[in-house]
C-alpha cells in the first residue's frame, strides 16, 4: 500500500521539502511500507485509554515573571547565513 | 597498563594520589586518539588545545575532586559552547553555539574535560550512525561492522579507550544498542533524570542524555554528577538524586528479577538468548528469584515510536529554515523555496523519510488514526511494566535482536534498520531507566544484556548490574583494533 | 434583493498583549521599540537545544481577563503546536492552546440605543507572538525582507467572540468594551497603536431570517475603531452585492486598504492552512485549583461593566455616557474624584466628554498626562455654579488650565476675570450706561428689544466682559422699572 505522489507531494509541501521525483518514488513506497507496518496498531482495541503524552505526570511547572539579560545581538547573529542592519535577511517572500 | 585504558575511578585515585598529572591523562588520551581514530572514526570534532590548557589549569591548581581534570567525550548533539555542534549533519556542519547544554555544564563544573565531539546518526535518526552526514564509525571490536548508533561514536570512542567515559543520547535505544555492539556499558535514565536543556531535540517525549563507560561505577559516578533538576527544563523531575556509587555492594540476594518471554522470540540470535538466560543464571547463583513474566503489548512498541518519534521530530526539526542558523541554500530565488531547497539539501535521507512520516501522522484526516492511536497504545505498554514492577526489581532482557552487523548491509531498507530498536524502545515508550551491560561473545562481537527498572529507581538497576558485572569479567576485555 | 435584505452577521478575534515583565516562556523583557533582535534569546529564537519554561504571571493574567468576561476558567488546560512555516516564526510553530482552552463560554454586555445586548464570548486561550518582517516597499515588491524577533514569545491572549454582533457599530462597541474591560482588569495596556490590541473581523452576510450563516470572510490589518467599522461596512456591502449579482462568495481572508477604503483578497496559489496541532511536549499541562480561580476573583478592581451601572444608576447618566467615562480606569477614577469634589456628575461628564477630551486629543495626551487635578475641575464647576465666572470666561480660564496647570482661581486673579456678580457695583455701572443713553432707554421702553441687547451689550464693554450676564439682564429691568 503505497502513498500516491500527489500525497507525497502533499507532505512534502507541508513539510517544506523540495523532493526530486526520485525521492518521491521511493517515499511513496518506504512511506506506504511503515505505515504499513503501524497498521497493526488498529488491532488493538483502545476506546477507553488515555493518550499518553506526558510521561511524568507533573503539572504547572512555571517561573517567576522575573528579567533576566537578553543575549548580545552578535551572538544572537553569529551563526546567521545572512544579516542586515542587525536583522536576519532572507530572500523576498515570493 | 597505559593511562588510556583506565577507568574512571582509576585514573581518579591516580590522580589524587599524585601518581599522575591531569596532562598526562589528556596526552594519553589524545596519543590513543591519533593512533587508533583514522580507523575508528569515532570524532567529527577534536578539542586537544583546550583540553591541555583545562588539564594545565587543574593541575596548577592542585584539587583533584570529583571528575576533576579527567577526559570525556560528547556525543555531537550537545551545545558546547565556542565548539563546533554539528548534529552528524550537513544542516549544522558549521553550527558554533554559544551557550552550554546543562548535562555538560555540570561536568565542566567538576572540570571534566571535554576532549571532542562524536559522530552519530544525522539528528540521532538510525541505529548504526551510517546516517552521519560526514562519514561512518566503525565498530573497535570488528572494524567491518558499525558501532551501532545512534550514538555510535560514543559507544566506540569509549570500547576503543579513546576517552574514558561519554555523553550519548537514547530515544529508542541509541545509547543500549550502541553500547550492547561495542560491549560498554549504556545507561538511559529515566525520562526527566537528566536535563535536556541544550541538548538539540529529535523527540521531545522519548529523548533522555545518558552516559556510556567501561563499567557500572563509573557510570553511576558520572550518572550522579549529571543528574537532577534543571530550571531550564520544564520536564525535568524535581526529585533527588542518591548516590549511585553508594549502592554498589554486590548483594542482591532477594532481588525480584523478571525476564518477559516476548523479548526472546524467534526475532532474536539464538546466541543472544543463551547469553541471557546464562547471565538469569548467574543471577539466580548470587540471591535473586528469577520469573518469566508478560509485556503482552511489546510487539505494538516498534510501531507506535514510528509514529510518535517521528511526529515530534517534524516539528522539532522544523526550526531548520536557513534562517538564523545553518545551511542555507543561496541560490534560492525566493522565501519558500530557500525553506524547501535548504531543508532538502540539508537533511539526509533518514531525516526527510522521518519528518515525512511525522507529517503525515499528524496531517488533517491521519492525526486520529495514527498520532493519537499511537499515544493510545503507548499507555497500555507503559501498563504492561507498572503491572510487572508490582511484583519485580528489574526486568532482565536481551538489548539487541543481533550482534553489530556489516557496514553498508542494511541501508536499503528503512524498516529492516528500524527492526534493531524493537527490543529497546518499549523502555523509551514508558520513559523507564534502562541500561546495557556486556554479557557474552558470539563469534568475537559483544552481546548486551539489559536491565529496565522502575521509574526513577536508577539506584537498583546499578546494583544489580554491579553484581553481575563483578562476577564476570566481561568488562575487563578490550577490543584488539589490529594496534598493540 | 436589496441591501436591507439581509443580515450582516459579525465575530470579533482579538489579541490582547499581556502585560507581563517578561516574556512567556523566556526571561526575556516583554517590552515594546527596542533595536532589531536585541530583546532575544536562543529560547525565543527557536535555536537548537532550547526548551520553554512557562511565565506564572501569564497564567494569572490569563484567568483574570477570563473572569473580567465572565468565562468559564478550565480546571485543566494545555498547549498545543500550532505548525507552519514563516521566517518570522522561529520554531515554524506557534505555542498556542487547541482543544482546551484556558477559558471559555463567557460574555460581555454592550449597549445598543439604549438597550443592553449580550455578545457571547465563544473562549480565549493563551499563546506566544511571532517576529516582524521588514521590507523595503511592499511585501510584493521587495527584493528581500529583513527579520526581527524582538516581538517572538510575547504573551497573548486570544479572545473568540460568538457571531452574535450584527452592525458594524456593534463591532466597535464590543470592542471599546474589550479593550476598557481588559484595562480595567489590568492585564494589558491595549495601545492598538503598538499592537498590543489587535483585531480581526468575521463577517458574512445572509437573507433575513435565514438560520444557516453566510459564507464566512476574515478581514485582517484594521489598525483603529474607525477601520474597523468601515471595513465591516465596505465588505458586507460588498458581499451583498456580490450576491445580488448571482456571485458564489469563497471563504478567505481579505486585508483591509486603509489608503483606498477597501478589502482586498489575500488569497495565496497555496491550499488552506493544515496546521498539524499536537499537545506541546515540552510544556507539562495546567491544572487550575478552584482556590486560584477565587483568589484572583476576590482581588478584581471595579470593572467597566459594574462602573456603568453604578455611574447609570447613581447619577442617572446615559449608557453612551457611562461608556466614555469608563474607557479607562485613570479616566474613570479622574471623573469620580471629580463628583467626590463637586457632586454634580451630569456637568462633570459634560465637561470631561466636551471640552476636557477636545483638549487631549488636540495634544494626543492621555488623561494621566492632564496637568490639572480632578479637583481642579471641581473647583472650576463650582465657581460658575456659583457665578463667580461665567460660562465663557470658563472656558478660555479652563483652557489656560490645560495649559499651565494652574488651578482656576489663580488663574482668575493673575488675569482678573472675576466675574463680577455683586449686584451694588452693577447698579452702579448700569446707572451710568442708563444715563448715557437715554434715547436708547427710551426706545426700550417702547418695546424695542433690539435695544435691550445694545443696553447689555454695553454695560458688557465697559466691565471688559466680566458682568454677569444674567444679572444684567435682570437688574437693567429692575432700575428701569425703578424709574
Amino acid at each position: 500500500m503505497a502513498l500516491t505522489i500527489k500525497e507525497v507531494e502533499h507532505v512534502a509541501l507541508l513539510a517544506r521539502l523540495s523532493l526530486s521525483e526520485d525521492e518521491k518514488v521511493k517515499l511513496s513506497q518506504q512511506l506506504g511500507a511503515i505505515l504499513n507496518y503501524a497498521d497493526t496498531l488498529n488491532t488493538i482495541p483502545t476506546d477507553n485509554v488515555e493518550p499518553l503524552t506526558h510521561i511524568l505526570s507533573v503539572h504547572n511547572v512555571f517561573r517567576a515573571d522575573e528579567v533576566q539579560p537578553s543575549m548580545p545581538r552578535e551572538e544572537m547573529l553569529a551563526n546567521a547565513p545572512l544579516v542586515e542592519a542587525g536583522y536576519y535577511k532572507v530572500p523576498k517572500i515570493m | 597498563m597505559e593511562l588510556f585504558e583506565l577507568t574512571v575511578h582509576a585514573l581518579q585515585q591516580k590522580l589524587a594520589s599524585r601518581q599522575v598529572s591531569s596532562e598526562e591523562i589528556v596526552k594519553s588520551i589524545f596519543a590513543r586518539i591519533n593512533k587508533v581514530d583514522d580507523k575508528v572514526k569515532a570524532f567529527i570534532t577534536l578539542t586537544e588545545e583546550d583540553a591541555l590548557n583545562k588539564a594545565r589549569e587543574v593541575d596548577n591548581a592542585g584539587q583533584y575532586k570529583g571528575i576533576a581534570g579527567i577526559p570525556l567525550g560528547l556525543k555531537d548533539l550537545f551545545c558546547t559552547p565556542g565548539v563546533n555542534t554539528t548534529c552528524g549533519s550537513k544542516m549544522l556542519a558549521d553550527f558554533v553555539p554559544t551557550y552550554a547544554s546543562t548535562a555538560f555544564r555540570r561536568l565542566e563544573e567538576q572540570q571534566g574535560i571535554l576532549a571532542g565531539k562524536l559522530n552519530m546518526d544525522e539528528f540521532a535518526m538510525g541505529s548504526s550512525t551510517e546516517n552521519s552526514s560526514f562519514f561512518a564509525t566503525c565498530n573497535p571490536w570488528d572494524l567491518t561492522r558499525v558501532p551501532g548508533g545512534s550514538s555510535g561514536g560514543s559507544a566506540a570512542a569509549v570500547s576503543a579507550d579513546e576517552v574514558p567515559f561519554s555523553l550519548g543520547t537514547d530515544t529508542g535505544g541509541s545509547i543500549r544498542q550502541p553500547a550492547s555492539f561495542c560491549g560498554v556499558v549504556g545507561m538511559k535514565p529515566t525520562y526527566g533524570r537528566v536535563s535536556r536543556w541544550g541538548v538539540i531535540a529529535f523527540a521531545s517525549s522519548l529523548d533522555q542524555v545518558g552516559v556510556i563507560s567501561k563499567d557500572v561505577y563509573d557510570n553511576a559516578l558520572i550518572m550522579k554528577i549529571i543528574a537532577g533538576h534543571d530550571h531550564l527544563d520544564s520536564t525535568s523531575a524535581a526529585l533527588d538524586v542518591p548516590d549511585y556509587t553508594a549502592c554498589l555492594d554486590g548483594d542482591i540476594k532477594g532481588l525480584r528479577v523478571a525476564y518477559p518471554q516476548e523479548y526472546f522470540g524467534s526475532g532474536v540470535d539464538a546466541a543472544i538468548k543463551d547469553a541471557i538466560k546464562k547471565a538469569l543464571l548467574k543471577y539466580e547463583e548470587l540471591g535473586a528469584i528469577v520469573e518469566e513474566v508478560s509485556l503482552p503489548h511489546s510487539e505494538y512498541a516498534l510501531p507506535a515510536y514510528y509514529l510518535v518519534a517521528p511526529a515530534e521530530a517534524s516539528a522539532n526539526l522544523a526550526r531548520f529554515d536557513g534562517v538564523r542558523y545553518g545551511y542555507r541554500d543561496n541560490e534560492a530565488e525566493n522565501m519558500e523555496a530557500m525553506f524547501s531547497q535548504t531543508r532538502c539539501q540539508g537533511f539526509g535521507d533518514e531525516v526527510k523519510r522521518r519528518i515525512m512520516l511525522g507529517t503525515y501522522a499528524l496531517s488533517s484526516g491521519y492525526y486520529d488514526a495514527y498520532y493519537l492511536k499511537a499515544l493510545k497504545v503507548r499507555r497500555l505498554i507503559a501498563d504492561d511494566f507498572t503491572r510487572v514492577f508490582k511484583d519485580f526489581d528489574i526486568i532482565v532482557a536481551p538489548t539487541t535482536p543481533t550482534t553489530a552487523f556489516k557496514l553498508g548491509k542494511q541501508s536499503g531498507d528503512p524498516l529492516t534498520l528500524y527492526m534493531n530498536d524493537i527490543l529497546t524502545v518499549p523502555v523509551n515508550m514508558a520513559g523507564l531507566p534502562g541500561m546495557s551491560i556486556p554479557c557474552g561473545f558470539d563469534q568475537g562481537m559483544p552481546i548486551g544484556m539489559q536491565i529496565i527498572g522502575k521509574a526513577f529507581d536508577e539506584a537498583t538497576i546499578y546494583k544489580a548490574a554491579y553484581a553481575y558485572e563483578q562476577s564476570t569479567n566481561f568488562h575487563t576485555m578490550k577490543p584488539a583494533l589490529g594496534v598493540e | 434583493m436589496k441591501a436591507y435584505d439581509y443580515e450582516i452577521v459579525i465575530g470579533l478575534e482579538v489579541h490582547v498583549e499581556l502585560k507581563t515583565k517578561t516574556k512567556i516562556f523566556c526571561g526575556c523583557s516583554n517590552r515594546f521599540g527596542a533595536e532589531p533582535n536585541t530583546n532575544v534569546c536562543p529560547i525565543c529564537s527557536g535555536f537548537p537545544g532550547a526548551l520553554p519554561v512557562l511565565n506564572q504571571q501569564v497564567v494569572e493574567y490569563a484567568i483574570r481577563a477570563g473572569l473580567a468576561l465572565n468565562c468559564e476558567i478550565a480546571s485543566y488546560t494545555k498547549f498545543d503546536s500550532k505548525n507552519y512555516f514563516y521566517p518570522d516564526l522561529p520554531n515554524a510553530y506557534q505555542v498556542s492552546q487547541y482543544d482546551r482552552p484556558i477559558c471559555s463560554n463567557g460574555y460581555m454586555d454592550i449597549y445598543v440605543d439604549g438597550k443592553p445586548k449580550r455578545i457571547g464570548i465563544n473562549r480565549a486561550h493563551i499563546e506566544e507572538d511571532a517576529g516582524k518582517l521588514v521590507h523595503q516597499g511592499s511585501i510584493t515588491e521587495t527584493a528581500y525582507s529583513l527579520v526581527d524577533l524582538n516581538r517572538c514569545g510575547v504573551p497573548l491572549l486570544e479572545i473568540v467572540s460568538m457571531p452574535d454582533m450584527r452592525q458594524a457599530a456593534e463591532a466597535r462597541q464590543y470592542l471599546e468594551k474589550l479593550r476598557s474591560t481588559m484595562l480595567f482588569a489590568g492585564v494589558s495596556d491595549c495601545k492598538m497603536e503598538e499592537g498590543s490590541l489587535r483585531c480581526d473581523a468575521n463577517v458574512s452576510v445572509r437573507p433575513w431570517g435565514e438560520q444557516a450563516l453566510g459564507t464566512r470572510v476574515e478581514i485582517k490589518n484594521l489598525n483603529s475603531f474607525r477601520s474597523l467599522e468601515k471595513a465591516i461596512e465596505y465588505e458586507a456591502r460588498r458581499q451583498m452585492e456580490a450576491l445580488d449579482d448571482g456571485e458564489v462568495l469563497v471563504q478567505e481572508t481579505r486585508t483591509w486598504d486603509e489608503e483606498k477604503q477597501v478589502t482586498r483578497s489575500m488569497r495565496s496559489k497555496e491550499e488552506a492552512q493544515d496546521y498539524r496541532y499536537f499537545p506541546n511536549p515540552d510544556l507539562p499541562p495546567l491544572v487550575i485549583p478552584r482556590e486560584w480561580v477565587e483568589s484572583v476573583a476576590r482581588s478584581m478592581p471595579e470593572l467597566p461593566q459594574q462602573a456603568q451601572l453604578r455611574l447609570m444608576e447613581k447619577y442617572g447618566l446615559s449608557a453612551y455616557d457611562v461608556s466614555i467615562l469608563t474607557s479607562s480606569p485613570e479616566y474613570l477614577a479622574f471623573f469620580d474624584r471629580c463628583v467626590a469634589a463637586f457632586a454634580q456628575p451630569k456637568a462633570v461628564a459634560n465637561w470631561m466628554m466636551g471640552e476636557l477630551n477636545k483638549f487631549l486629543n488636540q495634544s494626543n495626551l492621555q488623561i494621566t498626562e492632564c496637568r490639572f487635578s480632578p479637583e481642579h475641575l471641581a473647583e472650576l464647576l463650582k465657581m460658575i455654579d456659583e457665578g463667580a465666572v461665567s460660562g465663557k470666561m470658563a472656558k478660555d480660564i479652563f483652557a489656560e488650565m490645560f495649559a499651565s496647570g494652574k488651578p482656576a482661581a489663580q488663574i482668575v486673579k493673575e488675569k482678573g476675570l472675576a466675574q463680577i456678580s455683586d449686584q451694588d457695583t452693577l447698579i452702579a455701572m448700569i446707572e451710568e450706561v442708563l444715563k448715557a443713553n437715554p434715547k436708547v432707554v427710551e426706545d426700550y421702553r417702547g418695546g424695542k428689544q433690539k435695544a435691550a441687547g445694545f443696553l447689555v451689550g454695553q454695560i458688557m464693554k465697559a466691565t471688559k466682559g466680566q458682568a454677569n450676564p444674567t444679572l444684567v439682564n435682570q437688574l437693567i429691568d429692575k432700575c428701569l422699572s425703578a424709574e
